[in-house]
């Protein structure tokens, strides 16, 4: 096994509160499905980390155990240096909304237009008054590129790339300390993978934000990433070997001697040629 | 076999949840006018047809035996006790569960698989008081409502079809209704229906949220809140049907009983 090039992740020290969020020997599994095993990560403030990696080795599940939308079956998630599984339901609730989460699909809200989806957030804070979270709105919607005219119309009627905006827009609408972005230019043209991407950078520039972005899309990880992490379906770890194969930059991870971070960073070709034996 | 007590014990979970959020707090007032305006005119046109020809039926199938004694002016207390007591509650239940329980079912459901579920928890909201909170109160307001529209026009269909088509005497035959029917007869049925109409939405809504993933999750999401759905309201029927009528007679000691 080639782990030579592997720049240990902070992962393994103990997790400190300039941490936004770290993971320590996490584990998570579904019945008899075991998705994630032995994973440690930390999450440095002000950074954009991407997670990148075949799909199934769980990557998404990562996130959400991140926000505390899952809990981990084994292994500690901490807050700022807090174990989660000791914060009470109303301390992990508040908590929450320091994160703003761009969902794979964007999962805007149905029966809701794009103002109530961008507003829900804001009403749900209670603080504001219907002026203001206007106001928000707009401003909002405008970071991400849209029109307020965009205001009344309901989700279906709008494109993927339009809905990933709307959910952008949604997502930072509490401006969040952490972002994090589930695959966000999956499904989308390069053109507007392109203005996701520009998105990312921008939100970042425009606020001291820590984003984690997980994607397959090497674009988006040449355009945003501060630093790579590599996630291996745990079907393929030796008993013992840490989830995390690789934490490094993007130059790091390009140059990599690792077969299968080479695989991933210069294509499919590798993956099938090393598959096939 | 475990599974089954496991999904006992997260109904029962849930359940409470939803009666913890209840009391929290209020659900938005939009949100629950529109679900109420779903779940009852909506409802009503599907009451009404099936409400009338349960009543016309009652009277199809009674008239002959009666006819028989000749006691068929005696049919009208028949139909009625019948409508008001059991098939008016239970039928506004079944309408409710097949037309507004499998589509809150599949509604929820989409939105677990659609993570807008995740995305309510994600931005600071709780979603059992967002989503079940509303559909639960709109089903439990709403079903007596459904229920007496369902009892009426029964009544009403029963009484056109025996004294138009069947040539029985419209004064006997509400004279022998109303000596029949008490005014407990109507309450147990109400009473009875708040109780599906509860049930319902707590079947339906837990299905939605434990959805699994994907077209046919959702489908089956559906099926089977409508197949509990049914049972539970049958169920609860006759448990309830029980305790009403000990409550009955114990409360008036003297007056004869079929029990």
């Amino acid at each position: 096994m080639s782990t030579l090039d592997v720049i240990p992740d902070s992962g393994t020290a103990p997790p400190t509160a300039t941490e936004p969020v770290s993971l320590r020997t996490v584990g998570r599994r579904f019945g008899d499905h075991e998705v994630l095993r032995n994973l440690s990560l930390s999450v440095r403030r002000g950074e954009t980390l991407v997670m990148i990696g075949e799909s199934g080795c769980g990557k998404s599940v990562t996130l959400k155990l991140m926000i505390s939308l899952l809990d981990s079956t084994s292994g500690n998630v901490y807050w700022e240096g807090r174990r989660v599984a000791e914060l009470s339901r109303a301390e992990r609730d508040r908590h929450r909304l320091r994160f703003g989460y761009l969902f794979q699909n964007s999962a805007l809200f149905d029966s809701f237009d794009v103002f109530e989806n961008v507003a829900f957030g804001l009403r749900e804070a209670g603080d504001r008054g219907e002026a203001d979270i206007r106001e928000v709105v707009v401003e909002r919607l405008e970071e991400v590129g849209l029109e307020a005219e965009i205001c009344s119309k309901k989700p279906a009627e709008l494109s993927g790339g339009m809905r990933k905006r709307v959910a952008l827009a949604r997502a930072l609408a509490l401006e969040p300390a952490v972002m994090l972005y589930d695959e966000p230019t999956t499904g989308l043209d390069p053109v507007m993978t392109g203005v996701i991407n520009r998105l990312i950078c921008q939100v970042r520039r425009r606020r001291p934000v820590t984003s984690v972005v997980v994607t397959h899309d090497l674009s988006t990880v040449r355009a945003v990433a501060d630093r790579v992490v590599m996630l291996e379906p745990i079907s393929r770890l030796a008993a013992d070997e840490p989830q995390a194969i690789f934490s490094g930059t993007v130059a790091e991870a390009l140059a990599s001697n690792d077969p299968r971070v080479a695989a991933f960073m210069q294509g499919g070709g590798a993956s099938l040629e090393r598959e096939a034996g | 076999m475990l599974d089954r007590v496991e999904s006992v014990g997260d109904f029962s979970m849930f359940a409470f949840g939803v009666l913890g959020q209840l009391v929290s707090g209020r659900p938005r007032r939009r949100v629950l006018l529109e679900t109420m305006y779903v779940v009852g005119v909506g409802s009503i046109p599907v009451v009404v047809v099936t409400g009338v020809f349960i009543g016309m039926v009652l009277a199809v199938q009674g008239y002959d035996s009666f006819h028989h004694l000749g006691m068929e002016t005696r049919i009208g207390s028949v139909i009625n006790v019948s409508l008001v007591k059991e098939l008016g509650p239970v039928l506004a239940a079944t309408m409710l569960a097949g037309r507004v329980g499998s589509a809150m079912a599949a509604e929820l459901g989409t939105m677990r698989v659609t993570e807008q579920i995740d995305a309510i928890r994600a931005l600071g909201a709780n979603p059992v008081g967002q989503l079940v909170v509303p559909r639960f109160l709109a089903c439990f307001l709403l079903i007596p409502v459904l229920t007496i529209v369902a009892d009426t026009v029964g009544i009403v269909g029963g009484w056109v079809f025996s004294t138009q088509a069947l040539d029985v005497n419209s004064h006997f035959y509400w004279a022998h209704s109303r000596a029949f029917v008490t005014a407990f007869d109507v309450f147990a049925g109400l009473i009875k229906s708040v109780f599906f109409g509860g049930a319902i939405a707590l079947v339906a809504c837990y299905h939605g949220f434990h959805c699994r993933a994907g077209a046919k999750g959702v489908g089956r999401a559906a099926t089977v809140s409508f197949v509990v759905s049914f049972v539970a309201i049958l169920a609860l029927d006759f448990f309830l049907g029980l305790l009403l009528n000990t409550t009955y007679r114990l409360a008036y000691p003297q007056l004869p009983s079929l029990l």
